[in-house]
């Protein structure tokens, strides 16, 4: 019911941030000043720059540089895109602890989605890249879950499994798991190939195959998909359902065999 | 049963006995068996637990093969499971499929199936562990732990073939590894692979070849091993543990007529209700999410079931050895791991021959040993057990390393070493434990059961009283025979000439020291000295 | 309990004529499932199961519970047995007659082992011999490299640096009936890495301004191989862990594979798409002893 409720709450937050950021650029402004809109929209954008340009001082700059051009520690970011960003810092891999692992992992997102987008706004300008996508983009109308699926089996499965439920890289690194990851993200994360992942541009792998992918990742890999042959065992196949076996069905009949080879206490008194 | 002291009145069960035995001879067959005895241990159960999922899966086998097409002509999709929708497919996928999704009742059947299948296999393993370790494959039964072997092995194939019929990604990916594994074997690997497929992989002939292969050859053999199997248990009579009143020419136990009967029959039962219940709340193989097989998708996680994991462990860990030469290729790094894989399963169908060998012992065996005292056995079978876990950690690497956060690297030189290291381990220690428990057990013949009660001496020491055991407990823990190693022999003959001493006979005294030497076990207690003791020197 | 086992199967008829098979319920923990299917597996589990304890539970109350012993005979034969045994087999022999008609009883023998042999010749046609079929690919001079999703002959344009693309042979269709055993060897794999970083001098020759295509079938035992590290260059097998750094020749550096995986020369043509200028030069997928 959490994953559900985590699911729920990113197209919602998004409409909210958005009008908040209509509220602090001076987007009431312009909506009572219709001819004068090119021009507050772009002032508007040069303050969220400002703004996203302070955040990224204080949280991001130790590591990637004050202008964005990376240091030892952290890669240029000149380029990467609004896309990479939003991605990374909504689903808490940035900023990362300074001690890491073989990968950064996920964890909770400090910054709210107004943050973000001033700092996607702001690497945005460093270079052009790619944006952060539209729900019309990601959304489920018009896909096709099974071109997904073939898709998703030819890019995706021999990292992150059949139904995106991860795997092994080497090295301690690991495809993360994509249950309950927000359309955007994962359409963000073939975009811009975050960490060890690589990118799918659309030149390769084109909108709306991205769109089919996802469509097909909700079909199988949402808190209401189906498993019509019940327990999925983690959907991690043969070794799960091994386990289970072992465990549950000869365990079982084994603690069945005890009973009925057991003597009973008429036996014992006789 | 009959006593046809009135044959007028003859019931018509009797008369239909009758009539069967004027033509079958049953009465001379039920008088032998009727009352056949069984001895009752929870253990002596796990046999049933196999041979009844057998019946099983032959049964739910039929029933699938009534629905599964064999054939591997691509057909597009349009069944009702909606992520698979206008994909192109085998027909044996697609097929598989309507089973799960359109035929009523054909999900829970395939999923008997196949956790019967699962079960099947666990149940032999661990049925063959218990014979191994009661030392129940003794003269007479070796020619049966033969036939149990070969049961294992062949359920390890039958079921391979069987999991990869429906064509899926997944066991399709399994398939391929088998090409690439024949493909490895010098001299004719590419011939067999040829033959095998119809041509290059994946062809359009090796579901159906997979099929007549998995529902008629294999279970064919098997159901005759099975029999024989079971015909042999009847004919040597089961063993069982040492005990009062049970010798070895003697077996205690129930009736087959009612108790036996009863509680096998039921037995079966339970068995296949179990599964069926397991079959309607887990699923197995879901097919549907794995989707249909092209050589160049796959997934992460690519697993074969349980019953080849140790297989694919040996695989996985071994090192890419390759060697060229005059134009050839020896592909030792998938070549060395089929040997092996052979050696390592052989080794144990051979065990009987080897330690009657090693220990000179040729009589029959109807009473069973307490793995504790037979140590080197119990830890040979121990060491091989561990060798066959690790291998199946290495099998699930991957899985192993996703969940424990692990490298999966580090993993793989895990089974490296532990493949060698592991079961050498194992073997001195279960040897160490083994002999640990039967000084434990000398001491409580001696010494008796340690009762928990303190009881204070009138010099102020406090001693703990020891009960002595019941006379049956007594007797059943010194029921066991201790041997004598096999010696080299005089090497010098009556006239004085050197006997020439054969490598064998050495290596064969050497094994046999290190069966029954002095390290390997503990001298049981002799009825003088546990007289001495209990002869009113007290407890101490 | 054989009442119980007698109502669940009535619930099990039941179940599966009132159920429709597509009917998805759920119930926790199991998720969203088959109604159908649980509904039949635990209705027959439990008429099942309630036999078997019914069963068992009779044989341990109601029954006798006392041990009987029965003797053992030596499975062995007496001597005499033994010696009437063998002096049968004596008879029988020399009636046939097989000891001294050397002659005929050798051509028999002959005669049975050489019948198998039609079984084996039989076995024959299973298959083609191998001749050099593992040698070669649908890739040759000038066929255009086509994007497995799009569909699409690849640009350079198209290819960005961290990226991955599967690609196949120009002309080979989803629907063509020799697809499968086609791209079982023909899959490529397709990434650009920044020419200076590219270790491996022939690599580089082979590549188009830093896109480099290889194999996508592993040289172990024929996955395909493609879990692409775009940071450290390196592609690891799901089925047996083998790593190969796409950087340096494709090498291998850890796993059970035995040798780099085939790289195909690749370049651009007049109209600036991307194109194989001949097969692979070696063959690609698992080791076989004609390799070489």
């Amino acid at each position: 019911m959490k994953k559900l409720s985590a699911r729920r709450r990113h197209p919602l937050a998004a409409v909210v941030v958005l009008l908040l950021a209509l509220l602090f650029s001076g987007g009431l402004y312009a909506v009572f000043a219709p001819t004068s809109k090119a021009e507050a929209d772009e002032t508007a954008q040069s303050l969220t720059i400002e703004e996203g340009k302070k955040l990224y001082s204080v949280g991001c700059a130790s590591c990637h540089g004050t202008g964005g051009q990376g240091t030892s520690d952290g890669p240029s970011l000149v380029g990467v895109g609004a896309a990479a960003v939003d991605f990374q810092v909504a689903t808490g891999r940035m900023p990362a602890a300074t001690s890491q692992g073989p990968q950064v992992p996920k964890k909770k997102n400090v910054y709210s989605q107004a943050e973000i987008d001033q700092l996607a706004a702001y690497i945005a300008s460093l270079g052009a890249g790619p944006a952060i996508p539209t729900e019309e983009q990601y959304g489920p109308q018009g896909a096709d879950i099974a071109k997904g699926g073939e898709l998703f089996r030819t890019n995706c499965a021999q990292c992150h499994n059949f139904t995106g439920k991860g795997g092994a890289l080497t090295h301690g690194k690991y495809a993360p798991t994509l249950e309950g990851v927000a359309p955007k993200h994962i359409y963000e994360a073939m975009e811009t190939g975050p960490q060890n992942m690589p990118s799918f541009p659309d030149t390769t792998l084109s909108e709306k195959n991205k769109k089919d992918i996802i469509a097909y990742l909700d079909a199988v890999n949402s808190s209401k998909s189906e498993s019509p042959g019940g327990l999925e065992l983690g959907g991690l196949g043969p070794v799960s359902e091994g386990l289970f076996g072992w465990i549950f069905g000869l365990g079982g009949l084994i603690a069945v065999a005890v009973w009925v080879a057991a003597r009973t206490a008429k036996a014992k008194k006789s | 049963m009959s006593t046809a002291q009135d044959r007028r009145k003859a019931p018509a069960g009797e008369r239909v006995a009758d009539w069967a035995d004027g033509r079958l001879g049953i009465y001379s067959l039920a008088k032998a068996n009727m009352r056949k005895i069984f001895p009752d241990h929870w253990s002596f159960m796990l046999g049933e637990i196999c041979l009844y999922s057998f019946i099983i899966i032959i049964l739910t086998g039929v029933y699938l093969t009534l629905f599964f097409h064999p054939s591997m002509n691509e057909v597009e999709y349009h069944g009702s499971y909606v992520p698979l929708q206008g994909q192109l497919m085998s027909e044996a996928f697609a097929s598989t499929l309507d089973i799960s999704f359109d035929v009523r009742g054909g999900l829970l059947i395939r999923q008997i199936h196949h956790w019967a299948a699962i079960i099947f296999l666990a149940g032999m393993f661990v049925h063959m562990m218990r014979v191994f370790f009661t030392g129940a494959f003794r003269k007479p039964r070796e020619i049966n732990w033969l036939f149990g072997f070969l049961l294992f092995v062949l359920g390890m194939f039958t079921g391979f073939t069987g999991y990869s019929l429906p064509d899926d990604l997944l066991s399709g990916t399994g398939v391929r590894f088998t090409q690439g594994a024949i493909l490895s074997v010098p001299i004719v690997g590419t011939y067999i692979s040829m033959f095998l497929f119809g041509g290059e992989f994946p062809g359009t002939d090796f579901v159906a070849r997979f099929y007549s292969i998995h529902i008629l050859l294999l279970p064919g053999i098997m159901l005759g091993l099975v029999v024989g199997h079971l015909i042999l248990v009847f004919y040597h009579k089961h063993t069982q543990f040492a005990g009062p009143g049970r010798t070895n020419k003697n077996v205690v136990g129930m009736p087959l007529l009612p108790v036996y009967m009863a509680k096998a029959g039921g037995f079966f039962f339970l068995v296949f209700g179990v599964i069926a219940a397991l079959a309607g709340i887990a699923t197995v193989n879901p097919i549907w999410v794995l989707g249909p097989y092209r050589p160049d998708q796959v997934s992460t996680g690519a697993q074969p079931d349980w019953y080849m994991g140790f297989a694919e462990g040996l695989v996985r860990a071994m090192p890419g050895w390759e060697i060229n030469f005059w134009g050839h290729t020896l592909v030792l790094g998938v070549f060395i791991p089929l040997v092996l894989f052979g050696l390592f399963l052989g080794i144990i169908a051979l065990y009987p021959f080897i330690e009657s060998w090693v220990t000179g012992d040729k009589r029959e065996h109807h009473i069973l040993d307490r793995p504790r005292n037979a140590p080197t056995r119990t830890a040979f079978g121990v060491a091989w057990v561990t060798g066959y876990m690790i291998m199946l950690i290495g099998g699930g690497n991957d899985i192993v390393a996703t969940h424990f956060h692990l490298s999966i690297n580090a993993v793989t030189w895990f089974v490296r070493i532990g493949f060698f290291a592991g079961p050498v381990l194992a073997f001195i220690v279960t040897k160490r434990i083994c002999l640990g428990l039967q000084r434990r057990d000398k001491e409580k013949v001696l010494h008796g059961r340690e009762s928990g009660i303190i009881k204070r001496l009138p010099h102020g020491e406090f001693i703990e009283v020891h009960e002595p055991l019941s006379q049956e407990q007594m007797y059943t823990l010194t029921a066991h025979e201790q041997y004598e190693p096999v010696e080299i022999g005089p090497t010098v003959d009556e006239n004085g000439v050197e006997r020439k001493v054969k490598g064998s006979e050495k290596l064969r005294a050497k094994l046999s020291e290190s069966y029954y030497g002095e390290g390997a076990q503990i001298p049981k207690p002799t009825a003088e000295e546990y007289r001495e003791i209990t002869s009113g020197h007290g407890h101490h | 309990m054989f009442t119980v086992s007698m109502l669940a199967t009535i619930a099990f008829i039941a179940a599966f004529v009132a159920i429709p098979v597509d009917k998805s319920v759920y119930i926790f923990p199991l998720g969203h499932i088959s109604a159908l299917n649980f509904a039949l597996g635990m209705t027959l589990g439990i008429a099942l199961f309630c036999i078997g304890a019914g069963a068992v539970h009779w044989a341990r109350t109601l029954m006798s519970d006392v041990e009987i012993a029965d003797e053992r005979h030596p499975i062995e034969a007496e001597p005499e047995v033994r010696e009437k045994v063998f002096a049968d087999f004596q008879q029988g022999a020399k009636e046939s007659a097989l000891g001294r008609r050397k002659l005929i009883r050798n051509t028999m023998f002959g005669a049975l082992t050489l019948v198998p042999l039609s079984g084996v010749v039989l076995l024959r046609d299973l298959g083609p011999l191998p001749e050099d079929k593992l040698r070669h690919t649908l890739w040759s001079k000038g066929k255009l490299l086509v994007n497995m999703n799009t569909n699409e002959p690849l640009r350079p344009s198209d290819v960005a640096v961290g990226s991955l693309t599967f690609a196949k042979p120009e002309g080979l269709e989803e629907h063509d009936h020799e697809f499968q055993n086609e791209i079982a060897k023909a899959a490529l794999m397709i990434v650009r890495i920044q020419p200076e970083n590219i270790k491996d001098k022939r690599e580089l020759e082979w590549s188009h301004e830093g896109i480099v295509a290889y194999s996508k079938i592993c040289t172990h035992v024929g996955c395909p191989i493609s879990l692409y590290e775009q940071q450290t260059h390196h592609v690891l097998c799901p089925c047996h862990q083998s790593t190969f750094d796409l950087s340096d020749g494709a090498r291998v550096i850890f796993g059970p594979a035995g040798h780099a995986l085939p790289q195909l020369r690749i370049g651009v043509n007049d109209e600036g798409y991307l194109e194989a200028l001949g097969d692979f030069d070696e063959p690609v997928g698992p080791a076989f002893w004609e390799r070489g």
